[in-house]
């Protein structure tokens, strides 16, 4: 029987959805080794306790808040060797997280810290014996390899979005704990944190991304892109590498093998050629749509649904089409 | 201003992979190797901050077989000044083994900034950085988009998924760093002249107890094959249909 | 991008790890810098000047020249292997680095004195100054030894020049024309000597020929001097006869007979590529005979050239090679070039006229290659002569 830690991640004290992830995640390897006690540890400023007393529906025994006015903002050193403080107290087994930017940069240290086997950013994980066996996409997602990690504790994040939140209620006895480490000591300090997107969700978390390419000649059409994710109104905007370097997008709207891996349930690829880089960040989405004058575009051989035509005759369409779908 | 760069050997980005025999890994039969993506990003941002700075030395480290000897020697040619290889029998995937022989090597260096790409091309787990500056007791700040370093601190600016966070730190410390630093430089022919009299050192790495290994490697599932639904504007209507009916995200 | 066709010979194991550094560096720059604008270019008639910048910090400027004159000091094969990815951009790109790096550098260092040396080679390797190469004349193209401009020396000491020289490369954009002329009325080429003549001088006029149909990313112009003063010191001292541009051409066929290898592989490559793709009577068309014999001859031919020139390479770097044996190489990797492009071009299929694909582009450049530094009826003739004893030239 195990005992699983989840870093429930948060951000300005209110809980992300990979921090439900991280729970559903660490009440499912719970149970798969005998059916231990799930933790789930979160930081924040006051008040983070009250928010994070949800996280029992998603199967957490215990939530343990961490509350200190400094956590508006990530605090990597002390959040850290907080969580390997708990990990070794609670003599647990596994140190579950999601492998978000945050979780990225918490779950080394922790590993580091506890002198762990780490595995990062799984799309699944199963014990086996005294080993956790997980699966993990390498060579830019081209090679699925599948690792097997010995030794106790074990850090594991998962790949965000891998893990759909299950509801598995459970008593969420409520603990508070104090900083291991005194964030005011901490040498690497977040000055702040600035909102970028206006009110669309963020790519890794879009059900829906509307990606452009440089078959839009040029920065102004972008518009039509955001007018047609504006039309399905959950939608993220995306671009590819040829746009971001030529500035006309930001570098983190870039999807690709250097940007980001997205897997949303639709990915509409507006004027994208589908270049292996940019195939490399996209391919995991349910549904793909591709609309490109040209016909021999690479993209076309892996968009379920492609349109050949002019991106500035379709899309427009497009965009009247679903907003009188979405009216009915 | 003493920089290390922390490099390793990965395939290029282009190549399409096959599982080699053993089934452990990738044929490597024609692939072409070369820095790893955000490691060449690190190693230009060390050599323009040498250069803009008025003086200073890099060092290129990594943990591989002999095989990373061209590599490292690719960043001698890019001007870097010497180059270390911690030598291993095959390919490491466990971080923290890599991470073990990094920090071994690299204390008492001296070093004000050790920088690294925030992930390899291969393992794709963006850990070795984070641990190698736990080992060393150093800061450690992860994949930077922008980084400014000098009078014995730095100021660097990290994505979130819609946020952006501006992040403060003394030197010395540790970086890992994503892509948009700088382009790497093509290595010039007198680099690549240059670079066969400059000092690559090898020694074997101190791995520790190895606890990740390779179960197997396989190749994801292929998608269904793509369809053209139609052209030009005419389309959407069926388009729109099959987004509801068929994929019933509509 | 394309990825590089397979090395099917396993020539890169008898390449040296600096000469696949060199080849490896040269070619991340055409793929990542000159591919994606030089359809345009070539289209727009220009050569694309924006990248000599980085061509000179990459150092492909008189690379085979030793590093006290600011130069890469690399031997021949890697010198080849330059030349190769540059034309597997595009023969202008290479054209433009070859008459920089063979027809200037080399001149000026094998005839130069060592002042005109160090003042000319340090800064054409960083492009800071530009040079053109004057020996073909409007009548004198495969006889350069009946060439009419001449030079004549005056009581001063200094050179009154007049006559023409034509197709020449770099010509409008030059700093610095180094020009083959007779001297002093003597009609023979024994008297054939080389100058530096620096743009603006007066009665020194270039002017670019238009309308070309091949080589179209590359300033081609006409040069005309009428009673050009040129100074003492415009003389290449050591420069004598016929012989001494012909040095300079041999030393640029060899870069070229690498170059035709670059544009073949482009061409290959892409036709290749398609032929996977398109899909014609429901199976790619690479599946069909008659398309997999022409890649194999294609293949054969690619394999031989790179044999050829890679022996040569080592053969200039022992100090042991010979014109006859550049004239081969030359003749026949061009020769195999200009048809790989043309038969790459038609398994392109209509989508092979566009010039979003290369193989027309180096189709017609190709047909410059074949017909410049030596037309490859020239070369025959020279080989033959090696072979029999007889000139079969008059």
């Amino acid at each position: 029987m195990a005992n699983v830690l989840a870093y429930a991640e948060t951000r300005a004290g209110e809980l992300r959805k990979t921090a439900l992830e991280a729970v559903t995640a660490a009440r499912q390897l719970a149970d798969a080794t005998g059916g231990g006690e799930v933790h789930a540890i979160v930081f924040g400023p006051a008040g983070v306790a009250a928010k994070a007393a949800q996280l029992g529906q998603y199967g957490a025994d215990v939530v343990v808040a961490v509350e200190h006015d400094r956590y508006t903002n990530n605090d990597p050193e002390s959040i850290s060797a907080t969580i390997a403080e708990r990990a070794k107290s609670g003599g647990h087994r596994y140190v579950v997280g999601v492998a978000s930017q945050t979780g990225r940069d918490i779950a080394p240290r922790v590993a580091a810290k506890l002198g762990a086997a780490f595995a990062s950013d799984v799309l699944e994980a199963k014990a086996d014996g005294d080993a956790l066996v997980v699966r993990h996409p390498g060579y830019w997602g081209k090679v699925i390899m599948t690792l097997k990690v010995t030794g106790s504790p074990t850090v594991v994040t998962y790949r965000a979005g891998a893990v759909t939140p299950a509801e598995n209620a459970k008593s969420a006895r409520a603990e508070s704990m104090a900083p291991a480490a005194d964030p005011a000591a901490s040498r690497v300090v977040v000055k702040e944190t600035t909102q970028s997107t206006k009110g669309r969700p963020d790519l890794a978390e879009a059900p829906i991304i509307i990606s452009g390419g440089r078959g839009l000649k040029e920065a102004g059409n972008f518009k039509l892109v955001e007018e047609l994710a504006d039309a399905f109104g959950n939608a993220a905007v995306g671009a590819t590498r040829a746009v971001t370097d030529e500035g006309w997008r930001p570098h983190s709207d870039q999807i690709g093998q250097t940007g980001r891996t997205v897997s949303p349930q639709l990915y509409v690829a507006v004027g994208i050629s589908g270049a292996i880089q940019h195939i490399a960040g996209m391919r995991t989405s349910r549904a793909i749509v591709a609309i490109n004058k040209d016909k021999e575009a690479p993209i076309f051989k892996i968009a379920d649904y492609g349109i050949v035509g002019d991106v500035f005759e379709v899309v427009p369409a497009l965009t009247e089409a679903v907003k009188k779908a979405k009216s009915h | 201003m003493k920089i290390a760069v922390c490099i390793k050997r990965a395939p290029d980005s282009e190549t399409r992979f096959k599982i080699g025999s053993s089934g452990t890994g990738i044929d490597e039969a024609g692939v072409k190797f070369d820095i790893s993506d955000f490691d060449s990003y690190a190693v230009e941002f060390a050599l323009q901050t040498i250069e803009k700075g008025g003086g200073g030395e890099v060092v290129v480290y990594s943990v591989g077989t002999d095989a990373s000897q061209e590599t490292l020697r690719k960043a001698l040619s890019m001007g870097v000044e010497r180059a270390v290889l911690l030598k291993t029998d095959a390919p490491v995937f466990d971080s923290m083994a890599v991470a073990r022989a990094l920090a071994a090597e690299l204390q008492g260096g001296g070093y004000d900034l050790i920088l690294f790409g925030k992930v390899a091309a291969d393992t794709a787990a963006g850990a070795v950085g984070a641990m190698t500056a736990e080992l060393l007791g150093l800061p450690v700040v992860n994949s930077v988009s922008k980084l400014e370093v000098g009078g014995g601190k730095g100021t660097a600016r990290r994505d979130l998924e819609g946020a952006a966070e501006s992040i403060e730190f003394p030197l010395p410390a540790v970086v890992s760093i994503d892509e948009g630093i700088a382009r790497p430089r093509y290595p010039s022919l007198k680099g690549i002249m240059a670079a066969k009299k400059k000092p690559l050192e090898t020694k074997p790495a101190q791995l520790g107890d190895v606890r990740l290994s390779i179960v197997k490697m396989e190749l994801p599932a292929d998608r269904p094959p793509g369809r053209i639904i139609g052209e030009g504007a005419a389309a959407v209507p069926e388009l729109v249909r099959l987004l509801q009916t068929e994929a019933k995200v509509l | 991008m394309l990825p590089p066709m397979q090395d099917f010979f396993d020539i890169d194991s008898v390449l040296s790890e600096d000469e696949r550094a060199v080849r490896d560096s040269v070619r991340q720059f055409v793929d990542e810098q000159v591919l994606p604008i030089i359809g345009n270019a070539y289209i727009e008639g220009r050569f694309p000047r924006e990248i000599i910048p980085q061509m000179a910090e990459l150092g492909v400027f008189g690379a085979n020249l030793p590093e006290e004159y600011g130069c890469a000091g690399l031997n021949n094969v890697a010198y080849g292997l330059i030349n190769q990815e540059l034309e597997r951009g595009d023969s202008g790109i290479r054209s433009f680095a070859s008459v920089q790096s063979s027809l200037v550098m080399y001149p000026i260092y094998a005839f130069g004195s060592e002042e005109q040396k160090r003042h000319w080679l340090p800064r054409m390797a960083t492009a800071e100054a530009i040079g053109c190469f004057g020996l073909t004349e409007p009548d004198y193209g495969s006889n350069p030894s009946g060439m009419i401009t001449m030079a004549k020396e005056q009581a001063d000491g200094t050179w009154r020049l007049n006559g023409a020289k034509m197709w020449i490369t770099n010509g409008s954009a030059a700093d610095v024309a180094v020009v083959w002329a007779k001297t002093n009325g003597d009609p023979s080429d024994k008297s054939i000597r080389g100058f530096l003549v620096p743009k603006g001088a007066k009665g020194f006029k270039a002017k670019d020929q238009k309308g070309k149909l091949s080589l179209r990313a590359s300033d081609t112009s006409e040069l005309s001097f009428d009673d050009v003063e040129l100074p003492a010191d415009s003389i290449l001292p050591k420069s004598g006869g016929l012989k001494s541009p012909l040095m300079c051409l041999t030393q640029a066929r060899y870069g070229i007979s690498w170059g035709a290898i670059g544009a073949a592989m482009a061409c290959f490559e892409e036709a290749v590529a398609y032929a996977g793709t398109r899909i014609m009577f429901d199976k790619p068309i690479g599946g069909f005979q008659i398309q997999q014999q022409k890649f194999a001859d294609m293949l054969t031919e690619i394999v031989k050239a790179q044999l050829v020139s890679l022996h040569l390479g080592r053969l200039k770097d022992a100090g042991r090679y010979t014109p006859q044996q550049v004239s081969l190489a030359k003749r026949n990797n061009v020769d195999m070039a200009t048809d790989v492009a043309r038969e790459c071009r038609r398994i392109l299929g209509a989508n092979g006229i566009l010039a979003e694909y290369s193989a027309m582009r180096h189709m017609a450049n190709l047909e410059s290659v074949y017909t410049y530094e030596g037309t490859h009826d020239v070369h025959s003739l020279i080989l033959g002569q090696a072979v029999t004893g007889l000139n079969a030239f008059k």
